[in-house]
C-alpha cells in the first residue's frame, strides 16, 4: 500500500465506514494504460469502502472505466497508483476468493456444466472436501441457481441465460468472499434478464454475499444493490456518487413499480447519467477508450 | 368438417412424402451422381488424349493400360510370394534332410532376398511416412504449445519457421543424406539408412504447417479462458491441460491434417532420391527401366498414390471427429 490517507470527504457518502475496517477497501486507485501516443489516464482516484455483505452496483456510461475497477479488484489489473484491501490484505493477483462471473458466461465449452463447475470446486476445495462432498457441494451449487436438470449438457446445449446461471454457479462455488459481475445479464434479453435478477435476489438473501456488479441498467441497480456508485466520464474517471438504496428487502419489481422511493432513486440514477455526467461527445466518436462492446445504452424505459 | 380436416392431413402427408423423397433423390444425386459422371468424362478425355501422345516409350498410357497394369501387379506381388515361400519350404527340406544325416547339425534360416513387391512397396511407404509424421507431431505441438503461451518466444523463432516452411525436400535430402550417413553408423542397423533418411526429410518438411497452427490455436485462445483460469489460479501445467489443450485441438487437428498431406507428398520425392524401397522408389525405377509397360505401371502408381493419400485425409478427419469438442470446426 502506497497511499493511505484519508478517504474521499466528498459526495453523499452514506455509510460511515472506518477505512481501516472496511471489508474491501478500494484505496486512491489510478489507472494508466499505455497507449503509442503516452500513457491513457483511464482511472483517477477511485475510492470506495464496501462492508461485508454489501451488493454494490457500479453504473456509468460506456467506456468510463468501470469494468477496469472490477478487473483491478479481481487482481487481473494492477493498478498504476493506490490498492485494494481485502481484510486488510493487499490484493495483486487474482484468486478463487475473488470470484468473477463474466459477461459472457466465459464456460469451458467442451466440459459439460456440472465439470465446468467442477474444476472450480476442485481447484479450490480439493484438500478440504473428499469426493462426495464436492459432488454434494457442485450439485447444491447447481440447484441454488436451479440448474441441476442440465448438469450434463454443454454450454453449447443451453440458452444464453442458463450459461450465464452456471457461472454465477462456478463462481459462486468458489466461496468467494467477494463476487464480482461484469455485467452479468448484459448480454440476455429483457425477460431472461428480470428472471436472471430475482433468482440473484433469491440467491442473495440466502447467501448474503458480498458483490460488486457492473450494469448499465438503471432499474438493475435500484432493485438489487445496497449502494448505487455512479462513476463519471473517463478519461480521469472516478466515483462521482454514491447513493443508498434502502429499500425494504425482499425486493418485488412489481410493487417497487409504485414506490415513491423507488422512483426518487431511479431518478436520482438517471439525473446523474443524463443531466450532470451527459455524454457531449457522439458515440461514434475515437475519444471513447478501449471497451467498444457496449453500444447498448442505460436502460431508461 | 371432420372429413375435410381428414383429407388435409392425409394430402400433407403425401406431401411431406413427397418432400422427403425428393431431398432423399437429392442427396443421392450430390453424393453419388455427379461424381460418377465428374469421373467418367475425365476417363474419357483421359484416354482420348492418351492416345494421341506418342512418348519413346510408346502410347501414353490409358485408363485400360492402367488397370491391365493394376492386375499385372497383383500377379506379380503374388508370384513373388509363391517364390518366398517355395525358397523358406526348401530351405527346410535342405535342412530337415542334413539333420537326419547329422544329428549336430544346426540349421540356418536365410532371408528371402527377392525384389520388393507394389504391395509391400505401399507398405513401406505407409509406415516411413507415418513414423516421419509422427515424430514431426511429437516435436511440432509441444514446440506450438510453448510458443503460443510465449509471445517472446514465438517472435524469437517465427522468422526461422517462415523460412524454413517452403523449402523443398529436394532440397534437404541431400543434407539429409550426409548427416544420416555420418551419425547413423552401425554394424547391425535397426533401420536402413535409405528409410532414415526418407523419414527425415519427411519430418523436416511436415513439421511446419503443424507448428504454426498449434501456435495459431494456443495464442489465440479467448483472454476470457485465460482469466477463467487466472481466477482459478490454476498452475502451469494444470492450465495446459484443461484450458490449453482442449481449446486448441481444433487447430491443432487443422494442422495435423494439413502436415499428413505435406508428408505424403514429400514422401515420394524423398523416396525417389534415397532409394527408400517404397512407392518413390517404384516410379524410379519404372522411369530407370524404361519398357513399354513402364509408363502405364507408373500411371497406376499415380493413381494408388492419390487414393491412399485422398484415404489418410479421411482418416484424420475421423480422428478429428472423435476427439474435437467443436463439431463445427470438423469440415471437409
Amino acid at each position: 500500500m502506497k497511499n493511505t490517507q484519508t478517504a474521499n470527504t466528498n459526495e453523499c457518502n452514506g455509510t460511515e465506514t472506518d477505512i481501516n475496517q472496511a471489508f474491501l477497501n478500494i484505496s486512491q486507485v489510478d489507472m494508466v494504460f499505455p497507449t503509442p501516443t503516452g500513457g491513457f489516464t483511464a482511472l483517477k482516484d477511485v475510492d470506495l469502502q464496501i462492508d461485508k455483505g454489501e451488493f454494490i452496483s457500479l453504473i456509468g456510461h460506456s467506456g468510463c472505466g468501470k469494468s477496469t475497477v472490477l478487473n483491478i479488484v479481481a487482481g487481473l489489473y494492477q493498478a498504476s497508483k493506490g490498492g485494494i484491501l481485502l481484510k486488510n490484505k493487499e490484493v495483486n493477483e487474482p484468486g478463487p476468493e475473488r470470484a468473477v462471473v463474466f459477461q459472457n458466461h466465459s464456460l469451458l465449452p467442451w466440459l459439460t456444466c456440472y465439470q465446468n463447475v467442477e474444476l472450480a470446486v476442485k481447484q479450490v476445495f480439493s484438500d478440504k472436501m473428499s469426493k462426495a462432498e464436492m459432488k454434494e457441494w457442485i450439485e447444491y451449487n447447481l440447484k441454488l441457481v436451479h440448474m441441476d436438470h442440465a448438469m450434463f449438457k454443454r454450454p453449447d446445449e443451453i440458452s444464453g441465460g442458463m450459461k450465464q446461471r452456471i457461472g454465477i454457479a462456478r463462481a459462486l462455488a468458489m466461496q468467494p468472499e467477494v463476487l464480482l459481475m461484469d455485467e452479468p445479464f448484459g448480454a440476455l434479453d429483457a425477460l431472461t434478464r428480470a428472471h436472471m435478477q430475482d433468482s440473484l435476489m433469491e440467491i442473495q438473501s440466502e447467501l448474503n454475499n458480498t458483490v460488486i456488479m457492473i450494469t448499465h441498467d438503471v432499474d438493475e441497480a435500484v432493485l438489487l444493490s445496497d449502494r448505487i456508485v455512479m462513476m463519471t466520464n473517463g478519461p480521469e474517471a472516478t466515483v462521482g456518487e454514491i447513493l443508498d438504496v434502502n429499500l425494504e428487502r425482499p425486493r418485488s419489481r412489481l410493487s417497487l413499480a409504485k414506490d415513491v422511493e423507488y422512483n426518487r432513486l431511479r431518478s436520482e440514477v438517471l439525473t446523474f447519467l443524463y443531466e450532470k455526467q451527459r455524454k457531449v461527445e457522439n458515440i461514434s466518436s475515437k475519444s471513447a477508450p478501449a471497451k467498444t462492446v457496449e453500444k447498448r445504452c442505460v436502460n431508461e424505459s | 368438417m371432420s372429413s375435410t380436416t381428414v383429407k388435409i392431413t392425409s394430402l400433407t402427408v403425401t406431401e411431406q412424402v413427397m418432400t422427403f423423397v425428393k431431398a432423399k433423390l437429392n442427396t443421392l444425386t450430390n453424393a453419388l451422381l455427379l461424381p460418377v459422371v465428374g469421373i467418367s468424362i475425365f476417363l474419357f478425355f483421359w484416354s482420348i488424349t492418351a492416345q494421341s501422345i506418342h512418348t519413346s516409350l510408346g502410347e501414353f498410357p490409358g485408363p485400360k493400360a492402367v488397370v491391365e497394369q493394376f492386375s499385372s501387379l497383383y500377379v506379380e506381388h503374388k508370384t513373388e510370394r509363391e517364390k518366398a515361400e517355395a525358397f523358406y519350404q526348401r530351405q527346410e527340406k535342405r535342412n530337415a534332410a542334413k539333420l537326419a544325416k547329422n544329428p549336430d547339425y544346426v540349421g540356418k534360416i536365410r532371408a528371402y532376398t527377392g525384389k520388393e513387391t507394389f504391395v509391400d512397396q505401399i507398405f513401406t511407404s505407409l509406415i516411413t511416412v507415418t513414423c516421419g509424421f509422427l515424430l514431426a507431431a511429437l516435436i511440432a505441438i509441444p514446440l506450438g504449445i510453448w510458443m503460443g503461451l510465449n509471445k517472446r518466444l514465438n517472435l524469437a523463432i517465427n522468422p526461422i519457421i517462415q523460412i524454413f516452411k517452403p523449402v523443398s525436400p529436394l532440397a534437404w535430402l541431400p543434407l539429409v543424406t550426409m548427416v544420416v550417413s555420418a551419425l547413423y553408423v552401425s554394424d547391425d542397423p535397426l533401420v536402413s539408412k535409405s528409410f532414415l533418411t526418407s523419414m527425415l526429410t519427411v519430418t523436416l518438411c511436415s513439421l511446419w504447417p503443424m507448428v504454426i497452427n498449434t501456435t495459431m490455436g494456443v495464442s489465440s485462445i479467448g483472454s476470457d479462458l485465460v482469466n477463467v483460469s487466472k481466477v482459478l489460479r490454476l498452475s502451469t501445467l494444470t492450465h495446459i491441460q484443461k484450458i490449453v489443450l482442449p481449446a486448441s485441438v481444433p487447430m491443432i487437428f487443422t494442422g495435423m491434417r494439413l502436415s499428413f498431406g505435406v508428408a505424403w507428398m514429400v514422401l515420394i520425392a524423398a523416396e525417389m532420391l534415397a532409394q527408400n524401397p517404397g512407392l518413390g522408389k517404384f516410379v524410379w525405377d519404372e522411369f530407370q527401366n524404361g519398357s513399354s509397360d513402364s509408363l502405364a505401371r507408373i500411371m497406376a502408381a499415380v493413381v494408388v498414390i492419390g487414393f491412399i493419400g485422398f484415404l489418410l485425409d479421411r482418416a484424420m478427419l475421423q480422428l478429428q471427429r472423435k476427439v474435437s469438442w467443436d463439431k463445427s470446426s470438423v469440415n471437409v
